[in-house]
């Protein structure tokens, strides 16, 4: 772990791995809680958290240099449900990189539990982990103009779902009618970084 | 509907309304958004006798003009330019009483990009996540300005005005950027962190509310790879491949994957908010505080 100073009161804690992403957020989230740290902004992402708005960034650095940071907790907390049919027009692409018939990428998709890594690109949208490394694919190689509003999508390692309609190029295998952003909702984000999901396949959303 | 509220007479090329932003949600994907000319949204505020927070309209270029249903104190400052009432100008940068029904016309910038407008009582749109700014990145808040829309008016506090009239900076001529270098200045080759640091640059007429675009000599990249998304700070200096710079502003992205030379003191952002296409730029390595 280090942690890399950003301008004069920000600093990036950089690890190694997602795992070890998810476990310092987890316990950055922890000290705040805990009235430990004063921080305006808590922003994990793919290997890095970053700290934004500290009064001392320096002898926060120096700490973490010298804390353990404990593995992520164990996985604790609701799963969050989200309705899909796998009806993305992908599907094929993804199945081919997989090599498995296309019921398949439904059903493996299906039996995994996922977790909120981090948010990004859009409020609301989360890139969530769970699928083993071989399942991992590449964008499209050209992005789509429009993606409709509630497509679960692959790229790299991640799972996604739009929260609304954007261009996008993720490889799209699937479509939610759970509302992923709500702005008059409370929390308006249904998935925000931590947060477990699973997808359940339904005949008809 | 009620009287307190303006219409929109002519929108201009992009008026929003802004306030102090929605800082808190970077985690969630919410950029903090918010008028990028802080100190003179804030400016504007005091000589209406507002609040900091209160929610004011941030013009570009050309400005706007509205027509308030009942009279009402307002205030215009940031991009110096020519303000009328009815056809009779008024003065910029001082509290203006505008009579119902008269029109309030917000010119040209004469120097600068963005005017900002205060109205007592501030602009009473919905707020959405603690903040009526728009956000231009994510849509959040309410959508810019266009003709014939009505959008309504807080109530006016009982504070009266400290300030008569202030004195406001004047939009860069050149536009000096002390940045500290970091987090991701390894990415990119010694030759290209000096010349980062000391070769000349230009606003380019590509920037807006969620950067300011450079145009000038491209920085080379030492390490080639992919850098996974990883949070970004406002003032990040982000190098896209085209190898300029991008200053984050407001309605930046919260991660992003190019790297990041260096980022901008925040007391420095305000005139790049300012800094009109073609204005030269020096990015000043200091040392970090």
């Amino acid at each position: 772990m280090r942690a890399l100073p950003v301008g004069d009161s920000a600093l990036l804690v950089e690890v190694a791995s997602g795992e070890e992403a998810q476990a310092v957020h987890a316990e950055l989230l922890r000290r705040r809680a805990a009235g430990l740290l004063t921080v305006r902004e808590i922003v994990p992402a793919a290997r890095t958290v970053l700290l934004d708005g500290l009064d001392d960034p320096a002898r926060l650095a120096s700490e973490l240099a010298t804390s353990d940071v404990p593995p992520a907790p164990p996985r604790a907390g609701e799963v969050i449900d989200l309705p899909v049919r796998y009806d993305g027009p992908d599907l094929a692409d993804v199945a081919a990189l997989w090599n498995v018939p296309e019921r398949e990428v439904a059903r493996i998709h299906a039996a995994t539990e996922f977790r909120v890594a981090f948010c990004g690109f859009a409020p609301g949208f989360g890139y969530l982990t769970g699928l083993p490394a071989r399942y991992d694919v590449p964008r499209r190689a050209t992005p789509r103009t429009a993606v409709h509003a509630g497509a679960v999508g692959l790229a790299g390692p991640y799972t996604g779902v739009y929260p609304r309609a954007s261009p996008g190029g993720w490889q799209l295998i699937g479509t939610t009618t759970a509302v992923l952003w709500d702005h008059t909702r409370e929390p308006a984000a249904l998935l925000s970084p931590g947060t477990r999901v699973r997808f359940v396949p339904v005949a008809d959303v | 509907m009620t009287d307190s509220a303006f219409a929109v007479v002519r929108a201009g090329a992009l008026t929003t309304v802004q306030d102090l932003g929605r800082p808190g949600h970077a985690h969630l994907g919410v950029p903090r958004s918010g008028a990028l000319d802080g100190p003179a949204a804030a400016l504007v505020n005091r000589l209406v006798g507002n609040p900091p927070e209160a929610a004011v309209l941030e013009t570009t270029l050309n400005g706007c003009a509205v027509r308030p249903r009942s009279t009402i104190l307002v205030a215009v400052g940031g991009a110096p330019c020519p303000v009328t009432v009815d056809g009779r100008p008024v003065a910029w940068g001082a509290p203006v009483h505008v009579p119902a029904g008269a029109l309030l016309d917000i010119g040209t910038a004469v120097s600068g990009v963005r005017s900002y407008v205060a109205f007592a009582g501030g602009v009473g749109v919905e707020p959405v996540l603690g903040s009526r700014s728009t956000d231009l990145l994510s849509g959040l808040g309410p959508a810019p300005l266009t003709n014939g829309a009505i959008l309504p008016l807080g109530s006016p506090m009982s504070l009266h005005a400290r300030v008569d009239v202030a004195p406001q900076p004047r939009p860069p001529v050149e536009l000096v950027l002390r940045v500290t270098l970091g987090p991701r200045d390894d990415w990119f080759t010694p030759e290209a962190v000096r010349t980062f640091t000391s070769r000349a640059y230009r606003v380019s007429s590509a920037s807006n509310r969620i950067g300011l675009r450079t145009e000038g000599p491209a920085l080379e990249r030492a390490l080639t790879g992919e850098l996974p998304s990883e949070g970004m700070v406002l003032g990040a200096v982000q190098v896209p491949p085209d190898g300029r710079p991008v200053v984050f502003l407001a309605d930046h992205p919260t991660t992003g994957g190019y790297p990041v030379i260096a980022v901008v003191r925040p007391s420095d952002l305000p005139a790049a908010a300012q800094a009109v296409p073609g204005t030269p730029v020096r990015f000043v390595a200091v040392r970090r505080r």
